[in-house]
């Protein structure tokens, strides 16, 4: 960051109505968040209005049998998805940081598409590919199109994280490990695996949060009574808000918001900018 | 190089041209292979899927709601020319650009004033940004519902500022607020990046030479900071035109977006060759987009 030339501090009223602006942009973020918990804990069968304090619909929440299988659900699609695109986003990553090989710009560029492209789009993408899938190999709709159609999205967020941390690194750490007689599998185990781990972590708790978090592309390649969180919420939204509804949005809010804070926190680490 | 010095085939460890031809083959081979587990799944699970909505798109519905796929015809595409879609297609570019211009308003002055603080103000700032824009979509929406409800907090408070009870839910008011509401960091990020790397010492020099404050903004600070307007203008216009959540959730039936109106196609008019025209024109549209922005020296986030 060069803070030598950096602009300089606004003065006068122009510094107060840029100060304002930034207070009003803050609460503008986090007061539509800190009002829907304060809901969440309102005793009225009204959603927005307060009837006195309850954690009857958090007790909802936990013995609601649909609720807690959908939330089972995205669990296991979030484990499952993250697995898989960190471990294919890392390569991609280390791939494009370290190496020049055919197809790499273009590779370049679809890596980013996942990341650009409007989730309607994506969602229309994946539904006619597995509606064309399922003609040829006659599959069921669940949990394997979810999961495959999440990590269509994360590898391309867990590569950029890792590839920012990357560009931060000195290759010539790798080549000295080399030189000392490491391994291939040596040099990157003990090398470059610990200093790109913050960015692995990072973009590991991005794509669990991507994952937990989509609506759109999960409600169109669903069967099967495949329901996860979101979806099932979206779907309880869609048919008439009831509290519990507030309860479980916090739940979920809660997850992401924590998800993300560690996410950031470990990007970073030793001094990472964070992506 | 190090792999040279290490396994030199010639006795006296001189690498030979043939050598490093080589080991630079080996190298790029090493890099291909390491890329190739994600790149055959994008190619299978995003290229492929994206190939197929084009072909899609020139198919045609049967009376059944399947889609006969052999015969390719314009007949989707033609249908983009109905009264109906225009109406649709006009509505969303016009609440997806005044959801532009809004953030860009509110985003600039912010990102402006981020770039001027210290390094660890400004950290902090970021990180207050970010945690919003990754945390869960859909919640942040509905929280927007809860707000202004019938007799919510909104509401309320119109009605003691004297305006009387306000309802603003399914209104076109609503989903461009959970339209600013969701993609202002979009913005804000893109525009921090490019202001923060401007030299301040370019504005200071322009008002040393007596340029007013507004001079110094409109020919040295805007002009600078253009990559930056324009990557987050595209970033906040596609999406907005792609919105389905906040326009389902905050929209009533009159303000059916594009994002909506492909769903629509799919889960319940089971037009899929429109719906899939509709896709291609908006993946069309984020492409030119895209194109655009590195046409002008713009560069990744």
């Amino acid at each position: 960051m060069s803070t030598s030339a950096g602009i300089t501090e606004p003065r006068g009223w122009f510094r107060r109505v840029l100060q304002a602006n930034a207070w009003l942009v803050y609460a503008f973020f986090y007061l539509p968040i800190v009002l829907l918990v304060i809901y969440s804990f309102s005793d009225n069968r009204n959603v927005g209005v307060w009837g006195g304090a309850t954690l009857d619909w958090y007790r909802e929440f936990a013995n609601d049998e649909p609720i807690k299988t959908a939330l089972g659900n995205s669990l296991k699609i979030a484990a499952a998805s993250t697995t898989v695109s960190v471990v294919l986003g890392t390569m991609a990553a280390l791939a494009l940081e370290r190496y020049k090989f055919r197809g790499r710009g273009f590779f370049d560029a679809l890596l980013y598409l996942p990341v650009i492209i409007p989730d309607v789009t994506m969602a229309v993408m994946m539904l006619l590919f597995f509606a064309e899938a399922a003609k040829i190999l006659g599959f069921s709709r669940g949990f394997s199109t979810i999961t495959l159609s999440h990590i269509a999205f994360s590898i391309s967020f867990v590569s950029i994280v890792v590839r920012a941390r990357l560009a931060g690194t000195d290759e010539k750490l790798e080549e000295a490990a080399m030189d000392l007689y490491a391994s291939r599998w040596q040099a990157f185990r003990y090398v470059t695996l610990p200093t790109i781990m913050p960015g692995v972590l990072g973009g590991g708790l991005l794509a669990l949060t991507l994952s937990l978090d989509d609506v759109v592309i999960t409600q169109f390649v669903t069967g099967g009574g495949w329901n996860t969180l979101p979806v099932y919420v979206f779907g309880l939204i869609r048919k008439g808000v009831t509290p519990l509804i507030n309860a479980v949005s916090v739940v979920m809010l809660v997850a992401s918001t924590v998800l993300v804070g560690l996410s950031l926190l470990a990007q970073r680490i030793r001094g990472g900018e964070p992506v | 190089m190090t792999a040279l010095s290490r396994r030199a085939p010639a006795e006296d460890g001189i690498a030979t041209p043939e050598f490093e031809a080589a080991h630079e083959r080996q190298k790029r081979w090493r890099g291909f292979l390491m890329a190739l587990p994600a790149y055959a799944y994008l190619l299978l699970f995003f290229a492929v899927p994206l190939g197929i909505v084009v072909v899609y798109s020139f198919g045609t519905r049967t009376r059944f709601g399947t889609t006969e796929l052999s015969g390719w015809n314009l007949e989707s595409y033609e249908k983009l020319g109905r009264d109906l879609v225009q109406q649709v297609l006009f509505r969303s570019i016009w609440l997806a650009l005044l959801t532009t211009v809004i953030c860009l308003v509110i985003a600039y002055p912010f990102a402006y004033y981020m770039a001027t603080r210290s390094a660890r103000v400004r950290n902090l700032m970021l990180v207050f940004v970010m945690i919003p824009f990754w945390t869960n979509f859909l919640v942040r929406n509905y929280a927007w519902y809860v707000i202004l409800g019938t007799d919510g907090p909104f509401s309320r408070v119109a009605e003691f500022l004297g305006f009387g009870p306000t309802r603003l839910l399914f209104t076109q008011s609503a989903v461009v607020m959970g339209l600013v509401y969701g993609f202002l960091p979009f913005m804000i990020l893109p525009l921090y990046a490019a202001i923060e790397r401007i030299d301040g010492r370019l504005l200071e020099a322009s008002r040393d030479l007596g340029a007013t404050g507004y001079q110094s903004f409109r020919r040295v600070l805007l002009p600078l900071s253009m990559p930056g307007v324009i990557a987050g203008s595209i970033l906040v216009f596609i999406p907005s035109l792609g919105a389905y959540v906040t326009p389902d959730i905050l929209g009533g039936a009159k303000t059916t977006l594009l994002g909506s109106y492909i769903v629509t196609q799919f889960l319940s008019a089971r037009d899929f060759p429109f719906g899939a025209a509709l896709s291609t024109v908006l993946m069309a549209l984020m492409l030119a987009a895209t194109i655009v922005y590195f046409r002008r020296g713009g560069r990744t986030l």
